[in-house]
């Protein structure tokens, strides 16, 4: 045991929960507090393990609701913090997420989707929640959610989703499902030196002169932590500069409920990451995200050797969504196809962004995702 | 040229923030009072101190407090101070909260907090309805009540907060009303040199919203009831605490001493690395 004690590095062979706790670890995440779910668990199980090792803190806390506002509170006293829930938790979850991204706390969610609606088919997959987190709590706001493809992406993006969310002070989601999760494959981990990690930016002025939510030139304050003597106030009222709650001042709820969406979508072409694989010519491009982008990738290798111009554009960021490139694919393209496990939700961003391109959809529910045989055969269709 | 009169207390508040939304008649005053005077009393480091409260009347006294503050959703309070008290344990957390936040919405933390014994300090206003929201029946609501929810008279039987507190394990459990000034100051400073999860209900009038549905028009008419029906029944048996127009048992009712829940975790975290030394 005594040898785990360190960040691990080199090959490993793990699974997707592991490799997502790993990375978080390697993150600098110093605070887990969860419930347990089916197919989240071992996040949690591989975290009480291994925070100590850190001196971390993990906690089990009553329910998803408290597993949430300990994470805000966390983070607020200066901790690296996250939770990792599925479906139903993360329903639990949206009403202080709103708060999180109210009050600007950076933290990381994961969510490993599972089938719904409610309780649903807890160890199957899905990709049901995508337009839940990006709407899941009330009001207007942006968030940052990422979606894996492999036990490999379950650790690198656990890692960017903190470098994104202590980057622009927002809830980043790494958007899992039940496969990535509980799949088991090789996961190469540099040397913990050679990982780029981001930290929240701190005050660089006087306590009295410190407004919490006043940003400096760009559009994210600098965050500013419990004891550290600044003795600010935030709350999820609406807000002025100093924190202070404005709850009949329509100027104040403009300005600071526009900054919130707008420090995202204003940097979304610094956070949007896809992969583009066999575009340049491609006729029939696969949009897909999650496991789901494994079996089309196969299917799009199939096309070519069928002679079909078949491409693939994979987003690796689900939110902010991915416009530019799926316009930019759409433009040369003759029809998209979009395989989903849900009943449509990403698709519709790809047709609004698709514009007169037709987009062909392919849903499924339950414990199979799609195959390539059957992706390739809508794009075959769709020539 | 004349100095600027200054109160002595004024750097514990937010002038920018004043006035305070409460009514005239309000306790919740009262409980800031004590409040900033047992935090003057011991000299504690505001520095190190995180005010934490939920929603309702008594949610804006996080930022009426001139310390680290957060005013978190409703009912959240508590979750929300066990992971800031766990970070960074040298906080000084508390919360100060109403009834409804902390026992209907909220109550579910507040069991897991004291049953954890996170230590955390809990200052619950009971003014025995939703003020903020007009008046409303609450879990604290004697029966019989009228609010806006119960015309007819309540009929749901309210919490005994200090039976529950009790039960689930807190290491001080005390309740006073806002008549009882020097000795909730006095409860506030022993919470804050306190170990582990502690809870003082602060049983508060509410004249606007509750009282003059209950014949008790004004602050001072409520603040009578509580001058006639408060008996100090020190360590007596919190499942007795009764709040009844007749009676109000105020005193501590516990005061423990139990290692907290931080302590054992960053001991066990200690040991845990020690060992793996060792191999």
């Amino acid at each position: 045991m005594s040898g785990r004690r360190a960040l691990i590095s080199g090959a490993h062979f793990m699974s997707g929960d592991i490799a997502c706790a790993e990375g978080a670890l390697c993150a600098g995440c110093r605070f887990f507090a969860g419930y347990p779910i089916t197919p989240a668990t071992e996040i949690a199980e591989h975290l009480s393990e291994r925070m100590p090792d850190f001196g971390g803190i993990y906690i089990q806390m009553e329910d998803e609701i408290a597993s949430i506002a300990a994470v805000i509170g966390a983070s607020y006293a200066g901790l690296k913090a996250m939770t990792a829930t599925s479906g139903p938790g993360f329903s639990l979850m949206q009403e202080n997420i709103g708060l999180a991204v109210m009050t600007e706390t950076p933290c990381v969610i994961v969510d490993v989707m599972r089938g719904g609606p409610s309780t649903g088919q807890p160890t199957l997959p899905g990709q049901q929640d995508v337009m839940q987190v990006k709407w899941g709590s009330h009001g207007d706001y942006s968030i940052i959610a990422l979606a894996p493809s492999s036990v490999q992406e379950m650790f690198d993006l656990a890692i960017e989703a903190f470098n994104l969310s202590e980057t622009y002070r927002v809830p980043a989601f790494v958007m899992a499902d039940e496969i990535v999760a509980h799949m088991w494959e090789k996961v190469v981990i540099p040397h913990a030196s050679k990982i780029k990690i981001v930290s929240r930016e701190k005050p660089h002025i006087a306590p009295d002169k410190y407004k919490p939510f006043a940003p400096d030139g760009s559009l994210i304050p600098p965050m500013a932590c419990f004891g550290e003597g600044y003795r600010f106030h935030a709350t999820g009222l609406t807000h002025d500069e100093r924190g202070y709650p404005k709850t009949q001042d329509s100027e104040v709820q403009s300005r600071l409920v526009r900054r919130l969406c707008e420090k995202i979508s204003k940097n979304a072409d610094r956070i949007i990451k896809v992969e583009g694989i066999m575009l340049g010519d491609a006729d029939v491009v696969v949009v897909a995200y999650g496991i789901v982008a494994r079996a089309a990738l196969s299917a799009v290798r199939k096309a070519r050797e069928f002679g079909i111009k078949a491409g693939l554009l994979r987003l690796v960021t689900l939110w902010p969504f991915a416009e530019k490139h799926v316009a930019e694919v759409a433009k040369q393209a003759k029809s998209i196809v979009v395989p989903e496990m849900n009943c449509g939700q990403i698709v519709r961003e790809v047709e609004r962004a698709a514009k007169e391109t037709p987009v062909a959809f392919l849903s499924k529910l339950g414990e199979d995702p799609h195959t390539p045989q059957e992706i390739l055969e809508l794009m075959r269709r769709n020539t | 040229m004349d100095r600027e009169l200054v109160h002595p207390f004024s750097k514990y508040l937010r002038s920018a923030m004043m006035p305070h939304i409460w009514c005239s008649g309000c306790g919740n005053g009262i409980v800031l009072n004590c409040f900033i005077n047992a935090l003057d009393d011991l000299q504690i480091d505001l520095d190190k101190l995180v005010v934490v409260s939920g929603i309702g009347c008594i949610g804006r006294i996080a930022g009426y407090t001139n310390a680290d503050s957060f005013h978190t959703t409703h009912g959240r309070a508590i979750a929300f101070s066990t992971g800031a008290k766990l970070a960074n344990p040298e906080l000084e957390v508390v919360v100060i909260s109403g009834d409804g936040d902390l026992f209907a919405i909220g109550g579910n933390h507040f069991m897991h907090a004291a049953r954890r014994n996170i230590g955390i300090k809990v200052i619950c206003a009971n003014n025995f309805n939703y003020g903020m929201t007009g008046g409303q029946q609450g879990p604290t609501t004697p029966l019989e009540s009228l609010t806006t929810t119960t015309p007819y008279g309540n009929i749901e039987h309210p919490f005994n907060l200090i039976h529950l507190a009790a039960a689930c394990g807190a290491t001080y459990v005390a309740r006073w009303t806002t008549l009882h000034v020097r000795r909730l100051t006095q409860s506030i400073k022993r919470v804050l040199q306190k170990e582990g999860f502690c809870f003082i209900e602060v049983v508060s009038p509410c004249p606007e919203i509750f009282g003059r549905r209950n014949k008790m028009r004004t602050g001072l008419e409520m603040m009578e009831w509580f001058r006639r029906a408060s008996v100090v029944e020190n360590f007596s048996d919190p499942s007795k605490a009764e709040i009844s127009s007749e009676k109000i048992v105020v005193g501590e009712f516990v005061n423990k001493e139990k290692v907290s829940y931080e302590r054992l975790l960053h001991e066990k975290i200690a040991q845990i690395n020690e060992k793996r030394v060792e191999w």
